[in-house]
């Protein structure tokens, strides 16, 4: 057996002998598993941040509201909840790029990404994304920003929690919420990816 | 604490291991681990900002090497053990006994909805920290400010990487729970919040910032003062 599968077999009966007590303690049961494996897996991710997204290109009185409280306007939509009680969306415009990182933890906007993807919480991202942002995008992500355009990086130090607004691409003229959401990615939120070329 | 947790501006960690797609859960056990956070909560074995701490207290090498949620493993036994909610001699028992088996079944257990419910509430209406507070937010956008050169031991979110750093309140965002009391078993102690704009030049030296970029970074009232006023002890 290798050691990662080692450790893996050690972390698991770690959690199976905590869970077993807390089960016997009346506190946790198998139910609160399956019911947060259900909700991480399949109601709070991405696309809930894909469709807040989708409604600020396509009505600017709601981008408005958005930009001065993202809490309340994505409230509007049934989005929120846990880390995402104080939200502030940050927009990308051709003077400023914006990206998100959490160098000494690793808060994110769950409410409105769901968990954040392993790379995001692992030690090189956080390291240097604050440190180096051009390159990190560039090399890591294969996103260049032209020097013209400032980078602006949110270290999620509060439990504040920010996330991008991504530029509407050209070409969706007349495109409905829903056909535009699914150009929306996850790391276009994070701000370390562009959303899809339409297509 | 001056904890390899505190990562901001730290080198040679090589590449980022970008995914594009994967999903939320490597393993089984994770499930287990991230539900356990809502009974352990529940129960006031810890709250969100003794969690970070407990992460933090980790060996720095199982930090570093550790999958991401051992991590709330070690938190949440930290406190279970530390408030007298765990029998570690127990503890360790199970854990042999589940190595040995595997497949051994959990205890047998009512579903209990009333728990399945509170993990919705949770999730869906969340649990914020802001708080009320009597006192007077003392800076506002536009300030210039610097942060503290502290080296404090216990909890803290002032990452080494802005200590003793000059730059711009960008907004005020309101009072919260002070993470460098409640983080410490000291109160929640609200204080104000502040988004400050650090430009990459103030943070890393002319020579070695990246061109035009900055980073936004939240402080709360206590650790930063207005430019001129004394900034505290040298690190």
């Amino acid at each position: 057996m290798s050691d990662v599968a080692k450790d893996q077999a050690a972390i698991a009966a770690r959690v199976k002998a905590l869970e077993s007590i807390l089960i016997e303690q009346g506190l946790m049961t198998t139910a609160m598993v399956d019911r947060t494996a259900e909700i991480d897996e399949n109601e709070v991710g991405p696309q809930l941040g894909a469709k807040v997204v989708a409604r600020a290109w396509v009505d600017p009185e709601f981008r408005r509201r958005l930009l001065e409280n993202a809490t309340e306007a994505c409230r509007e939509l049934g989005i929120g909840g846990l880390q995402g009680e104080n939200m502030a969306v940050l927009e990308d415009t051709d003077e400023v790029h914006h990206a998100i990182v959490c160098t000494l933890c690793s808060c994110y906007p769950w409410a409105v990404l769901g968990l954040p993807p392993n790379w995001y919480k692992e030690p090189a991202y956080r390291a240097r994304m604050v440190r180096e942002p051009r390159r990190v995008l560039a090399d890591e992500f294969g996103y260049a920003v032209p020097e013209r355009t400032e980078i602006r990086v949110w270290d999620s130090s509060s439990e504040m929690r920010y996330w991008v607004l991504p530029r509407r691409p050209a070409g969706t003229e007349g495109w409905s919420e829903e056909q535009l959401a699914a150009l929306v990615t996850r790391d276009s939120m994070i701000g370390v990816g562009s959303v899809r070329a339409p297509s | 604490m001056n904890g390899v947790l505190d990562l901001g501006g730290t080198d040679g960690f090589g590449p980022v291991d970008h995914v594009a797609e994967e999903p939320p859960f490597r393993a089984e056990w994770e499930k287990s681990a991230v539900a356990m956070f809502f009974p352990v909560f529940r129960a006031g074995w810890l709250g969100i900002d003794e969690f970070r701490h407990g992460v933090e207290r980790m060996d720095p090498v199982d930090y570093l090497t550790s999958p991401y949620y051992n991590h709330w493993v070690h938190t949440m036994e930290h406190y279970g053990r530390a408030r007298g909610f765990l029998d570690p001699a127990e503890l360790d028992r199970r854990t042999q006994h589940y190595l040995e088996h595997p497949d051994a079944p959990l205890p047998a257990h009512e579903p209990r909805q009333e728990l399945v419910d509170f993990v919705d509430a949770v999730v869906f209406e969340g649990a914020g920290a802001t708080r009320p507070t009597d006192k007077q937010p003392r800076f506002s956008a536009g300030d210039a400010v610097r942060t503290k050169s502290v080296a404090p031991f216990g909890h803290t979110r002032l990452a080494r990487y802005v200590r003793g750093k000059t730059g711009e309140v960008l907004a005020h965002r309101g009072s919260f729970v002070y993470p460098d009391a409640a983080g410490n078993g000291l109160g929640e102690n609200p204080e104000h919040v502040y988004t400050v704009k650090f430009d990459a030049r103030e943070l890393w030296g002319d020579d070695y910032a990246d061109r035009n970029s900055s980073v936004c970074f939240d402080v709360w009232d206590p650790y930063i003062e207005h430019v001129g006023e004394a900034g505290g002890t040298t690190a």
